[in-house]
Order: C-alpha cells, then sequence, then structure tokens
C-alpha cells in the first residue's frame, strides 16, 4: 500500500493541535478593550440599518450563482436530460444496453 | 463454537429472515418486544458476519452446501458439476456483509422513534429486515440463480420501504420508479442467467467461471449483466431514479436502500472478476466501468450543487461517490491481464475502491440519517426553509459536519484515505481521470458547505425556534455510523490490511474462488 506508508492521521492531528495552541496564543494576546454585545460588534453596511436576524440568512439557492450562470450550457442540457419520466430511464436504459453490446463486440473484432 | 462458525453463512441470511415473518407476531404483543426482537436478529447476524469473517481471514474460502450430508461437500458423489445451492463467501463477499449488517443496525436502532409517530411499525421492520436478507443473500451466494432471487427480494422490500410514508405522493411515486427500474433490471439479469445456463449447463458461479469462453453468447450475457446491475447501482446515465428514490425513503432506510446498490456494485464486480475473468476483453471492459465512473463522478456531483432538496443533494452525492468505486475497481481491471501493471498501481486501486466502498457506506449513511433527522423535526427537505438549526440540534450538527468533511476528502478523515489510494493509483494509469477526481472532490466540498450554510448556520428562523434535538435512538443510530468513521480515520493502515487488503486479493484471485468449488474437478 503505496499510499498508507507516509500517510498519518495522528500526525496530522497532533499538527493541527499544536497550530490550535499557537492560535490560542496569539490570540489571547489580542486587543483587550473589545466588548462583546456592544457597537463595535455591530453590522455596519455603509450607514444603512442591518435587516432582520432571519432576513440575512443566504438561501440554498442563492448560493454559487455565477458558478451555475458560467456553466449554463453545460446545466440546461443536462437538467433537462432529468425528465422524472419512467419510460425515459427505460430509453436510456435499453439505448446503454445496445451501445455496451456493441461495444463488447466490435472489441473482440479489433 | 465451531458450528456456529460452520453454519454461520446461512444463519446470517436465515435469522434475518426468521425474524422478518416473526415480527408481525411479536408485534401483537407490544411495540418494545418488537423492536427488541429487531434489534437482537440484527445484532446477532453482525456478530455471525464477524465470527464468520474471522474464520475467512484465518482459513480461507468459507463454503456451506445446503441439503449436502457436510456443507463443504460441494459436488455429490457421481456427479462431475454442483447441482446443490452454495453458498461461497470470501473476503470480498464478507466485507460487503460487514457493511451490511453494521448498516442495518444502526438504521434499524435510528428508526425507533420515526416509528412512534407512524403506523405499520411490524410491516416496516418486516420489510427492513427483508432488505438486510436479500443483501446478505446477494453478496454471500455462490450461484446466479440465486443471486436472481436476492436481487429479487431485496429489489421489492427496498421499493416498499421507499414507499412506505404512502399519504405523501412523492413517496409513492419513488416506491414506483424503484420497483420498476429493480424489474426491469432483474429481468434483464435473469435472461442473462438463462444464457449462460442454456450454454453450459450451469448456474454456480465457480463452475461457471472454469468453462466459460466468451463465445458471442457470452458476450452478450455479459453487456446484459453489466447494464442490469449498472441500473441498480444508479451509475450514470442509469442514475435519474436514486435522487426520486432515496429523497423519499424514510427514517433509516436511505442507507439501506444506498447499500443495497453498492451490493450490485459488488455484484457487477463479482460478475467481471469472478465469472468472466481474463476471459473477457479486460481492457474494453475496464475502459467501460472506469467511463460509467467518471460521468457518474462528474454527472453526480454537479447536479448535487445544484440542489435545494438535501437529500436530493445526498443522493447525487451517493452516485457521484459511487464513480470514485468505479473508477478505481475499473483501473484495476483494465490492467488485469497485465501482471505488471497490476502489481505496480492495479492491486491499490482496487484497494482504494473497495476502502471507499466501506467509508462511503459509512459517512453516506451517516448524512442521509442527518438530512432525515431534519426533515424529522423540520418536516422539509428544502434548504431554502432552514437555517440556524446548529444551535436547536447540536448533536446532528457535528454529525453532519463530521459526515461532510469525510466525504469531501479533507483529512484526516477516512474519505481522503481512500480517495488518496485512488488519486495515485489511477493516476499512474491515466494522470487526466486522477484530476478529474481531485475536482469532484472539490465540488463535493463547496456542495457540502452550502448545505451546511443553508441548514445549521445563520440566525433561527421563526417558524424553527422551538426546534428540538432528535431522540436518542436517533442519536445513537448516527453514533454509531460516527464512532467507525471516526476509528477508520484514525486507524487507515489496520482496516487496509486487515479486511480491505484480503477483499482486493480475493477479487482478484478467480482460480482460489474457483478451487474453493470445484476443487481438482
Amino acid at each position: 500500500m503505496v499510499s498508507l506508508t507516509y500517510w498519518s492521521p495522528i500526525a496530522l492531528i497532533i499538527a493541527l493541535l499544536v497550530l490550535l495552541a499557537i492560535t490560542f496564543i496569539f490570540r489571547s494576546r489580542g486587543e483587550e478593550r473589545y466588548k462583546k454585545g456592544t457597537a463595535q460588534t455591530q453590522i455596519f453596511l455603509a450607514g444603512e440599518e442591518p435587516p432582520e436576524p432571519e432576513k440575512r440568512h443566504v438561501r440554498a439557492h442563492h448560493m454559487y450563482w455565477g458558478f451555475f450562470q458560467a456553466l449554463k450550457r453545460y446545466y440546461e442540457p443536462t437538467i433537462n436530460a432529468h425528465t422524472g419520466i419512467v419510460n425515459d430511464y427505460l430509453i436510456w436504459f435499453t439505448s446503454l444496453a445496445a451501445l455496451t453490446a456493441l461495444i463488447v463486440f466490435v472489441a473482440g473484432l479489433l | 463454537m465451531d458450528s456456529l462458525v460452520t453454519h454461520s453463512s446461512i444463519l446470517a441470511i436465515a435469522i434475518p429472515l426468521l425474524a422478518a415473518f416473526l415480527t408481525p407476531l411479536i408485534s401483537r404483543t407490544g411495540d418494545k418486544a418488537r423492536n427488541l426482537l429487531v434489534i437482537a436478529a440484527l445484532a446477532f447476524a453482525e456478530f455471525l458476519v464477524i465470527i464468520l469473517a474471522r474464520d475467512i481471514y484465518l482459513n480461507g474460502v468459507h463454503i456451506y452446501t445446503l441439503g449436502a450430508m457436510s456443507p463443504d461437500l460441494t459436488i455429490p458423489e457421481n456427479y462431475m458439476i454442483p447441482i446443490r445451492i452454495i453458498l461461497e463467501v470470501d473476503a470480498m463477499s464478507v466485507f460487503m456483509g460487514i457493511i451490511t449488517t453494521t448498516v442495518s443496525l444502526a438504521a434499524a436502532i435510528y428508526s425507533i422513534p420515526f416509528l412512534k409517530e407512524e403506523t405499520g411499525g411490524d410491516r416496516f421492520y418486516t420489510l427492513l429486515l427483508l432488505l438486510t436478507v436479500g443483501m446478505l443473500g446477494l453478496v454471500f451466494t455462490g450461484d446466479m440463480f440465486n443471486f436472481f432471487i436476492f436481487l429479487e427480494i431485496l429489489s421489492i422490500s427496498g421499493a416498499a420501504l421507499a414507499a412506505f410514508r404512502t399519504r405523501r405522493a412523492d413517496a409513492t411515486e419513488g416506491g414506483f420508479k424503484y420497483i420498476v427500474i429493480s424489474a426491469v433490471s432483474a429481468l434483464v439479469v435473469l435472461f442473462a442467467v438463462g444464457i449462460l445456463y442454456a450454454e453450459y449447463n450451469l448456474l454456480n458461479i465457480a463452475a461457471l467461471a472454469q468453462v466459460i469462453q466468451y463465445t458471442p453468447l457470452d458476450k452478450i450475457a455479459l453487456a446484459l449483466l453489466v447494464v442490469a446491475l449498472v441500473m441498480k447501482l444508479a451509475g450514470v446515465p442509469l442514475h435519474m431514479w436514486a435522487p426520486d428514490t432515496y429523497s423519499v425513503a424514510p427514517a433509516g432506510t436511505t442507507p439501506m436502500i444506498y447499500i443495497a446498490s453498492l451490493a450490485c456494485l459488488y455484484g457487477l464486480f463479482r460478475v467481471c472478476f469472478t465469472l468472466y475473468g481474463v476471459t473477457l476483453n479486460v481492457g474494453t471492459v475496464g475502459w467501460m466501468v472506469i467511463g460509467i465512473g467518471v460521468l457518474s463522478m462528474f454527472v453526480g456531483v454537479t447536479m448535487a450543487v445544484h440542489q435545494s432538496d438535501l437529500k436530493r443533494l445526498m443522493a447525487y452525492h451517493a452516485i457521484s461517490q459511487s464513480g470514485y468505486m468505479l473508477l478505481g475497481i475499473g483501473v484495476g481491471l483494465a490492467v488485469l491481464a497485465n501482471p505488471q501493471a497490476l502489481a505496480s498501481y492495479g492491486r491499490e486501486a482496487i484497494s482504494g475502491g473497495i476502502f471507499h466502498i466501506i467509508n462511503n457506506a459509512m459517512y453516506k449513511g451517516l448524512l442521509f440519517l442527518t438530512a432525515e433527522a431534519l426533515f424529522f423535526r423540520l418536516g422539509t427537505r428544502d434548504l431554502n426553509k432552514m437555517g440556524g438549526m446548529c444551535r436547536n440540534m447540536k448533536y446532528t450538527a457535528i454529525f453532519f459536519i463530521i459526515g461532510a468533511l469525510a466525504i469531501s476528502g479533507i483529512p484526516p478523515f477516512n474519505g481522503f484515505t481512500s480517495k488518496l489510494m485512488i488519486y495515485e493509483s489511477v493516476y499512474r494509469f491515466s494522470p487526466i481521470l486522477a484530476v478529474i477526481a481531485m475536482l469532484v472532490s472539490v465540488i463535493t466540498l463547496a456542495s457540502f458547505t452550502k448545505a451546511f450554510q443553508s441548514a445549521f448556520t445563520g440566525p433561527a428562523l421563526p417558524q424553527h425556534k422551538e426546534v428540538r434535538e432528535v431522540p436518542k435512538p436517533m442519536l445513537i443510530g448516527m453514533g454509531i455510523l460516527t464512532v467507525i468513521i471516526i476509528f477508520f480515520s484514525l486507524f487507515p493502515s489496520l482496516v487496509v490490511d486487515t479486511i480491505v487488503t484480503p477483499a482486493t486479493d480475493a477479487l482478484i484471485d478467480q482460480a482460489g474462488y474457483i478451487s474453493a468449488v470445484m476443487g481438482g474437478a
């Protein structure tokens, strides 16, 4: 097993714990005037009032919008192929069966 | 104890089967007695599989001939061929058996609170036990006809479980789609078995493997078996039923239906490596398996990241993860006839694929359970209607994080280890395939970041402020899988050396599989 000769999860966890400890030390030396729950921690939106907490949550359908736009030419036909109709599933099945048989036979002739 | 070991393979199937038919009777005395019976039966089946595994690792392939004077009497006197039903369990079969019983046990415990709010608990557990029987039978059987029989058992019980919440239209639809594709696949498998039987007058896999010649009829049988099993394991482009079915299956049954798909993946590998072996054109069939694997990985993950329904998102990830297994084991198959390449990277590719099966069964099972936990409390699968659940469902959130990091291949989790084995070995076969596999892993992480952000972070939504953590049995079900994930993450070498490498060797060793039944015949 080539991969597992140099991979040690325990060593990685120890390294992560050391990093965590260093981070904690840096953090404990941070700004002492910080006060939780005061204006210091309020959201600042160019002077505008921030929306209600439940309206601030970014919903799933808003995420990766740019990614989907960029790949529109891939997503449109792919999503359209997922019709949800059982007849279509069986057409795919029959087509793949024919293609598989063809490949197996043609490869046998070569 | 020796007697228990000797009969362990058949008992592991028979005890859940007996419990399945006892469940409706015991249910009349109360739900607690029923739950106890189901969990005891599955725990005992797990125990039997573990002692069977120990026996196989020490003594080699386990054979059990039904109806013979002695279980190891595979060929009756005055006969040249095996005619009885034979269970042939090697390290690969028992590897799948361990997965099946572990996930079934976790799913049964998890389902207890769900059934308190539903009617028909006796039928639910009967079906759950029958699904376990179907999966165990499928991976333990040594003949093609019983392979078909157990495929039917798991398909019918799986479809009935998917449609269990009959008041929901989508559940009925999901169950209907599953039974249609399962019935078609099973009929095609039966047709292929018929071709082989007509040609060789044999049904036993080892006996068939000894004489199979890769004639035009064998090629037709191969094409039919491959396509039918790809349909059942939800490989692209025959995957479209999976999101419809996985997303509606209730409580702990989604991981079980997924494991049933992995059992069919095992069936595909058994057909390619053991039944046909090097007689088939391994390069062509290996590349076909790789092609389906790469398509499954890519289409699965890109469709997953687009979903807003949490269980559909996870269903597409299940398809994507199956692609990794097909890729790893496909590479091994493609170089099966080349001993140098097989030793250099092919064997490791197969090991990576096999290790990914068990890793995926655990973390994908866990993720399906967390999704069902959210549905249990919130009554919706729509990520757009969730938020802030980190506060209300702390333990579920922790389980979700562990599952999500593992599936995304983040070190030190177990998903990383098996993916690393696949990347390294596949890179030596074809660098572009390894690059695609890594890209898919990145998109997987993006997809689970979206799911976690939508469901668990942010402010609590007003309609969910009163939501509480799920009941203890559900946490125990998720906890069992989490403990296994953490163990596999911390000690990957131990797992690989103990159960993965023997499974790899068993899958490659066609001669060993044949001689266990045929002896010197």
